[in-house]
């Protein structure tokens, strides 16, 4: 579920930020939300508008683990791998989704579906172990509830 | 003629991971369904009661009856156990303010949090906001000072440094701007005071954030929320937007005056940016190296300009320490930590939320007590109190009293007031690898005890663990602690250590060499 990268779009997006260094982090997750990931080409706009090296960039975007530089899967699953969760069998959960979705956590499925990834608290400790999918989290999560959840996001 | 019931379904990111959402849905279509009556749904944030939610309240008669845990496919049953009209039922928990684990509590910083929409501009000032900061400009910049000071305030984020210290630093300085940034980046586990506050009552951190820039003389704050946080980014952003509207950020700032503006930034996944000069780093668009110090940030801050940071739940304290007076806040608490801590009992616990208290009740009270011990029914073996940078506690030292010095004396840190717990099936080598695991994986790389000697512990663990040239290994980990704790440019690569010779020392057992080498 690529979208084609926009010139123009991209264009709005820096300009959305003032078009200044200071806002890069934030520039970058504009990209993020309509592209999903961190192109080639988005690198090479983003320093010639910003008036930034490629290399200047690039170490922004390699730095922060939410940049990814390959597309993201329809479905993104993140499960957390902090204490309060391990506590609460995360280790085992993430066993399970790897193995059902036949992917390493940071993997992104060949037909592009479904991407995992570990994420480091969700804030949601209290009701652990926790799993974000698509943006949206979810508590106490067992290998039950995780097949349910992937199946409705099938439906959709 | 039916008259309106209101229904309080929270909109907060815990409640909301358990389903509130649906359940809003299904009571707000029960009640068209059966009864035509006048419903009005308010969508709140969390009283705390996380292992409750989502709660359900219903306001009758000045008395608001709790539900919980509800779960969608609950309605149909409340709503025909005469739930619109404070009925009874199975998941009845009675006055929610008599619940006893919040009943039990001393709410100061999260008072209002719970209770009413948080968005609503009119709850907010008739539950008391925005007095603080009228009243701040009735004192004037250096009376306000001197009631952060006289409070005793301290950072809630972990460190715990005077906040009042650091305001007069800042209002001392000279300078062209200071800025004011808030860090909402609550990166370790077990935490999430910081959330439930943004999501709850995002307009206290909004006049908190005023308060500090009136009182150092800055005009622009910056709030950097943690992208994990969408929910808060959504409610905290509209309460922004609400706040501008009606002229309590601009230009002069309600006919005071003042200006002040606030600009919310994301993070990006990156747990060091948690730390303050790594957070500045990430404000001004740059990766997260974090910064030598001295000059402090609070001379040499954001874009190299004086600037105060302090967490959320710092800035969101000093709205009623100005209302009611520093000395109020001080008589809470215990030896030189005043006030009151937003614990967040968190991991295997039965009952996992937020208990604001005094600083000065023991780690077991809280553990047991609110807690009701671990989710799982077995024994408390370990709790990681203060994130991932903080030791594991066995059983014997949980009677410590949790407050910042005693704390510390028994080897602990109080942090940000998180308290993981964990049962007896918890592998402390593995948990002592991890600390090492994660900071390799966090670390920003400026330093190298951090950066190299985070990856170095993690094999050297593994060796042990492999028993291979055991007994030199186990030096080698204490001597590459030691280089971390004196080395390291930070915390992060300074505390890795703690969590890892806390486990050696607590759980000797489980360093033990084992069959096939690392599990």
């Amino acid at each position: 579920m690529t979208i084609r990268y926009d010139k123009a779009i991209a264009s709005e997006i820096i300009a959305q930020h003032g078009a200044k260094p200071e806002m890069l982090v934030q520039i970058l997750h504009g990209f993020l939300e309509r592209y999903s990931f961190i192109s080639d080409e988005a690198v090479r706009q983003i320093a010639d508008e910003l008036n930034l090296s490629r290399a200047d960039v690039h170490g922004v975007v390699s730095f922060y683990h939410d940049f990814r530089r390959q597309p993201a899967g329809k479905v993104v699953v993140k499960i957390c791998q902090a204490e309060a969760c391990q506590a609460m069998g995360s280790r085992e959960l993430t066993a399970y989704a790897e193995k059902k979705l036949g992917l390493k956590v940071k993997d992104t499925a060949s037909d592009g579906s479904v991407t995992l990834e570990p994420v480091y608290c969700l804030g949601n400790c209290a009701c652990s172990p926790a799993v974000m999918i698509n943006q949206r989290v979810y508590g106490r999560v067992d290998a039950a509830c995780f097949d349910r959840l992937l199946a409705s996001t099938e439906d959709a | 003629m039916s008259r309106s019931v209101r229904v309080f379904v929270p909109r907060e990111t815990a409640a909301v991971s358990l389903g509130a959402d649906e359940v809003a849905v299904a009571l707000e279509s029960a009640a068209q369904r059966n009864h035509g009556m006048a419903v009005e749904l308010v969508r709140n944030g969390s009283r705390g009661l996380s292992w409750l939610e989502p709660l359900v309240e219903v306001e009758t008669g000045g008395t608001r009856t709790a539900y919980g845990p509800v779960a969608p496919e609950d309605v149909d049953g409340l709503v025909a156990a005469g739930l619109f009209e404070g009925g009874t039922h199975a998941l009845s928990l009675g006055p929610a303010e008599k619940i006893p684990y919040l009943a039990t509590q001393q709410r100061w910083t999260f008072r209002r949090v719970g209770i009413d929409d948080p968005l609503s501009m009119d709850a907010y000032r008739a539950a008391g906001g925005f007095e603080g900061i009228g009243r701040a400009f009735e004192l004037g910049p250096s009376a306000v000072l001197e009631h952060v000071i006289e409070s005793g305030l301290r950072g809630r984020g972990g460190a715990g440094f005077p906040a009042g210290i650091k305001w007069r630093t800042v209002a001392a300085a000279t300078a062209d701007r200071k800025y004011i940034a808030c860090n909402a980046d609550e990166g370790d586990s077990g935490t999430f005071s910081d959330r439930i506050l943004m999501e709850g009552d995002p307009y206290t951190l909004i006049e908190g954030m005023l308060i500090a820039g009136y009182t150092v003389g800055a005009h622009k704050g910056y709030i950097y929320l943690r992208s994990e946080y969408p929910l808060a980014r959504r409610i905290l952003g509209q309460a922004i937007a609400n706040a501008r509207e009606h002229g309590w950020l601009g230009t002069n700032v309600r006919d005071s005056g003042f200006d002040f503006d606030i600009e919310l930034h994301l993070g990006a996944g990156s747990y060091v940016c948690g730390e303050e000069t790594a957070m500045l780093e990430s404000l001004e668009g740059k990766a997260g190296l974090i910064r030598y110090k001295p000059p402090l940030p609070a001379l040499e801050g954001l874009f190299g300009k004086p600037t105060v940071v302090n967490n959320v739940v710092t800035l969101a304290s000093v709205p009623d320490i100005v209302r009611l007076g520093g000395a109020a806040y001080a008589a809470l608490g215990s030896g030189r930590s005043k006030g009151t801590l937003a614990f967040q009992l968190a991991g295997n616990v039965k009952r996992g939320g937020l208990v604001e208290i005094p600083f000065g009740a023991t780690l077991r009270s809280l553990i047991e007590d609110w807690g009701g011990g671990t989710a799982s029914g077995r024994p408390v073996r370990a709790v990681q109190v203060g994130g991932p940078l903080g030791a594991y506690l066995p059983d014997s030292l949980l009677d410590t009293p949790l407050d910042y010095e005693a704390f510390a004396a028994a080897g602990g840190m109080i942090g940000h007031g998180g308290i993981v717990v964990f049962d007896d099936t918890v592998d402390m080598a593995a948990q002592a690898r991890f600390a090492m695991e994660f900071c390799s994986v966090e670390s920003c790389g400026k330093c190298t005890p951090c950066r190299i000697g985070s990856v170095r512990g993690v094999e050297v663990i593994d060796r042990i663990l492999g028993n291979q040239d055991r007994a030199a290994n186990l030096e080698l980990l204490d001597e590459l602690c030691e280089t971390m704790v004196q080395g390291s440019l930070c915390a992060m690569g300074g505390l890795t250590p703690y969590p890892v010779k806390s486990a050696l020392k607590h759980f000797p057992g489980d360093f033990e060499p084992r069959s096939g080498g690392k599990r």
